[in-house]
C-alpha cells in the first residue's frame, strides 16, 4: 500500500526526529563529564578528559543529595495517597450514576487545569497555618491537587474496560464488595494502576512551582538545589550539568516499566 | 456502559472530593479574600470592593500578556499537533523497536521542568551551547536569546515543542493502535491512496485523543511558567512574560497582593471556561455518528 520508497523517507525523518530529541539530554550529559575549566575553554562534542567529579560532589556532599531523598519521598508518598484515594472514586464514577457526577467529574477536571501560580501564596500560608510547611507531607498534599484528578481520569478509563458482568458474577457467587474489590477487581485492572502510579509519579516529579514555595530546607526539592550552582564566581555549569542529568534517571527508570501501557496511559485509558 | 442509578456512591467519592477540596477551595476563598481588600500588612486591611478587578481589567502590560500568551498557545499547538500525529504515524507498529522508540519519545516528558529550562539555557548559549554555537558560528546568524525578543520567543517555542511534541505523539500513537485491522484491509481492497487511508479512516479514528491532546496542550501552555522563567526570566523586556510569569512579578517580586488576587481569578476563571467547552466537546464526540469510541461512555457500550 505504502511504496518502499516513502517508507524510507519516512525513516529517515524519524531518525532525524530522534536525533533533535537527544540531542539537548546529550549535549549536558557531556557536559556533566566535564570540568568548567574545559566547559568554557571550548567546544568539544565529547569530554576530552571524561570526569565523574561532578557526581561525586553530588553523591558526598549531604545539601545536594538529601535534595533526592526529599524529591522521591514527597513523590512516592504522593503517589500511593493519590492511588489509593482515587481507586474507589474511579469506581463508582465508571458504576454508578448519581448526583452530581458530571459536575463533579467536571470540577475535579478544573483542578487538573488550575494554573499553579494562581495558588502559590495561599498555599503558602495554608501550610504555614496548619504547620506543615517544610514537611514531605506538605508538598505531597499539595501535588494530591492535579495528580488526583488525573488519576481518577486515568482509572475510570481503565475500569470502564472491564465489563459490568464481572461484578454481577462476583456478588451472584457470594463475594462481599470488599471482597470482590480487591481479590477480583483489583487484580484485573492492574496495569491501570500501574499506568496511574506512574503518571501521578512523573507530575510530581516535574513539578517544581509548587514544591520549592512549600518548602526551605528541610523537604527542599533536588530541582530547586539546583539553583545553587550560581554563585559569585559564576555558575558551576559541570555541577548544574550533572544534576540535571540525575533527575532524568528515575524517570527513565519507571518507564521502562510501564513501556507497553504508555500510549494508552497517556490517552488517559481511553482507546 | 448502562450505570446503575446510586446515590450512595458518593461515600466512594467522599475521599477524593475531601482531599481534592483541602487544596483547591481554602487557597481559592483566600485568593477571593485578597482580591476585595487592600493589605498593608498583618492586621492592616481595607476593604476595596471591585477596584482591583477594574484595575486589572484595564491594566495594558496585562492584555499584552494575555495575548503574547493565547498567540504561544497557538503556535505551539500549530506545530505539535500535526508534527505530534506525523511522528506517530512513521513509528513502529509493533515489536521491540515500537517499545524502544516510545521509551526515547516519553523522555523529555519524566524531566522536571526547570531542568528542562536549564538544558535549553545552556544549548541556546553561543559560548558553551551547541545550539547557540552552531546557528552562530556555523550558520552565520546572529543569535541570542538573552538580548534579542524574537529569538527569545523562538527559543521558548522551540523547546516547548521539544518538550511536548512527544504527548500529542503518544496520544496520537496510542489512537492509531486502537483502529481495528479490518479498516485497513477494507482500504486495500478499494485500492485506496496513503492519503485517502489517513484522511478517511486515521484521521476521524485519532479525533477523540487528539481532543485531548489539544485539551491538555492548550491548557499547558496558557500555564507555562517554569521553563520560560529558567530560560529567559520573562525577558528581554517583556518579550517572553506569559501569563503565569506576570502573576507571579505581581504577587511575589512587587507584592501587590489585591490586584495579584483579583487576576488570578480572572486567569482561572478563563481557563475553567475554555476547560468547560472542551470537556463537553470531548463529551459529545462519541454519542454523535462517526465518533471515536475514545470517550468516557464509548468503551464498553
Amino acid at each position: 500500500m505504502i511504496s518502499q520508497r516513502s517508507r524510507w523517507i519516512s525513516r529517515v525523518l524519524l531518525i532525524l526526529y530522534f536525533v533533535l530529541l537527544m540531542l539537548p539530554i546529550y549535549w549536558m550529559f557531556n557536559m556533566s563529564l566535564k570540568t568548567n575549566e574545559e566547559i568554557l575553554s571550548g567546544l568539544t562534542l565529547w569530554p576530552q578528559n571524561p570526569t565523574l567529579a561532578n557526581y561525586q560532589t553530588i553523591f558526598t556532599d549531604p545539601s545536594w543529595y538529601s535534595g533526592y531523598i526529599n524529591s522521591i519521598t514527597y513523590t512516592v508518598m504522593n503517589t500511593v495517597m493519590s492511588v489509593v484515594i482515587a481507586l474507589p472514586a474511579a469506581y463508582a464514577f465508571s458504576r454508578y450514576s448519581f448526583m452530581g457526577d458530571n459536575h463533579l467529574f467536571f470540577w475535579l477536571l478544573t483542578n487538573r487545569m488550575a494554573p499553579a501560580a494562581v495558588f502559590l501564596l495561599p498555599f503558602f500560608q495554608l501550610y504555614q497555618n496548619i504547620g506543615l510547611y517544610d514537611t514531605h507531607l506538605a508538598v505531597a498534599l499539595a501535588h494530591m491537587l492535579f495528580n488526583v484528578p488525573l488519576a481518577v481520569w486515568i482509572l475510570e478509563g481503565f475500569m470502564s474496560g472491564i465489563p459490568k458482568e464481572i461484578d454481577e458474577t462476583a456478588a451472584i457467587d457470594g463475594y462481599s464488595f470488599p471482597r470482590f474489590f480487591f481479590r477480583v477487581f483489583i487484580p484485573l485492572i492492574r496495569s491501570g494502576i500501574g499506568v496511574t502510579a506512574f503518571f501521578c509519579f512523573m507530575f510530581s516529579w516535574v513539578e517544581l512551582l509548587l514544591a520549592r514555595t512549600l518548602t526551605s530546607v528541610n523537604a527542599k526539592p533536588i530541582a530547586a538545589t539546583m539553583t545553587r550552582t550560581v554563585s559569585a564566581s559564576g555558575i558551576d555549569w559541570g555541577l548544574l550539568a550533572a544534576a540535571g542529568i540525575l533527575t532524568i534517571i528515575p524517570g527513565a527508570l519507571v518507564i521502562y516499566f510501564v513501556r507497553n501501557y504508555i500510549a494508552k496511559g497517556f490517552a488517559l485509558g481511553r482507546v | 456502559m448502562q450505570k446503575t442509578k446510586n446515590n450512595r456512591a458518593w461515600w466512594l467519592v467522599l475521599p477524593v472530593v475531601l482531599s481534592v477540596s483541602f487544596s483547591a477551595i481554602i487557597p481559592l476563598m483566600t485568593v477571593v479574600n485578597y482580591s476585595v481588600q487592600d493589605i498593608f500588612g498583618p492586621g492592616q486591611r481595607v476593604f476595596v470592593g471591585n477596584e482591583w478587578f477594574i484595575d486589572t481589567i484595564r491594566d495594558t502590560d496585562l492584555h499584552a500578556a494575555f495575548f503574547r500568551n493565547l498567540l504561544f498557545s497557538f503556535e505551539v499547538l500549530l506545530i505539535e499537533i500535526p508534527l505530534g500525529v506525523l511522528i506517530a504515524l512513521a513509528l513502529p507498529p509493533k515489536g521491540w523497536k515500537a517499545s524502544l522508540c516510545l521509551v526515547l519519545i516519553a523522555l523529555p516528558l519524566l524531566i522536571p521542568w526547570n531542568v528542562v529550562g536549564t538544558m535549553w539555557q545552556i544549548f541556546g548559549r553561543a559560548d558553551i551551547g551547541l545550539g547557540g554555537y552552531v546557528i552562530n558560528e556555523v550558520l552565520g546568524f546572529d543569535y541570542n536569546y538573552t538580548l534579542d525578543a524574537n529569538d527569545a520567543w523562538y527559543t521558548i517555542l522551540v523547546m516547548d515543542v521539544w518538550h511536548w511534541t512527544p504527548l500529542v505523539a503518544l496520544l496520537a500513537y496510542a489512537g492509531l493502535r486502537a483502529i481495528p485491522d479490518a479498516y485497513y484491509q477494507a482500504a486495500r481492497i478499494d485500492a485506496a491512496s496513503p492519503w485517502a487511508v489517513f484522511r478517511y479512516i486515521q484521521l476521524p479514528k485519532l479525533r477523540g485523543v487528539l481532543l485531548i491532546a489539544l485539551l491538555l496542550r492548550f491548557m499547558d501552555s496558557f500555564m507555562i511558567y517554569t521553563e520560560p522563567f529558567v530560560v529567559t526570566g520573562g525577558g528581554p523586556g517583556n518579550a517572553t512574560t506569559f501569563l503565569s510569569i506576570f502573576l507571579s512579578k505581581l504577587a511575589v517580586g512587587q507584592f501587590d497582593l489585591g490586584p495579584a488576587a483579583a487576576f488570578s481569578l480572572i486567569y482561572f476563571l478563563f481557563i475553567q471556561f475554555f476547560c468547560y467547552i472542551f470537556f463537553t466537546i470531548i463529551n459529545n464526540t462519541g454519542n454523535g455518528a462517526g465518533g471515536s469510541g475514545d470517550n468516557r461512555q464509548g468503551e464498553a457500550s
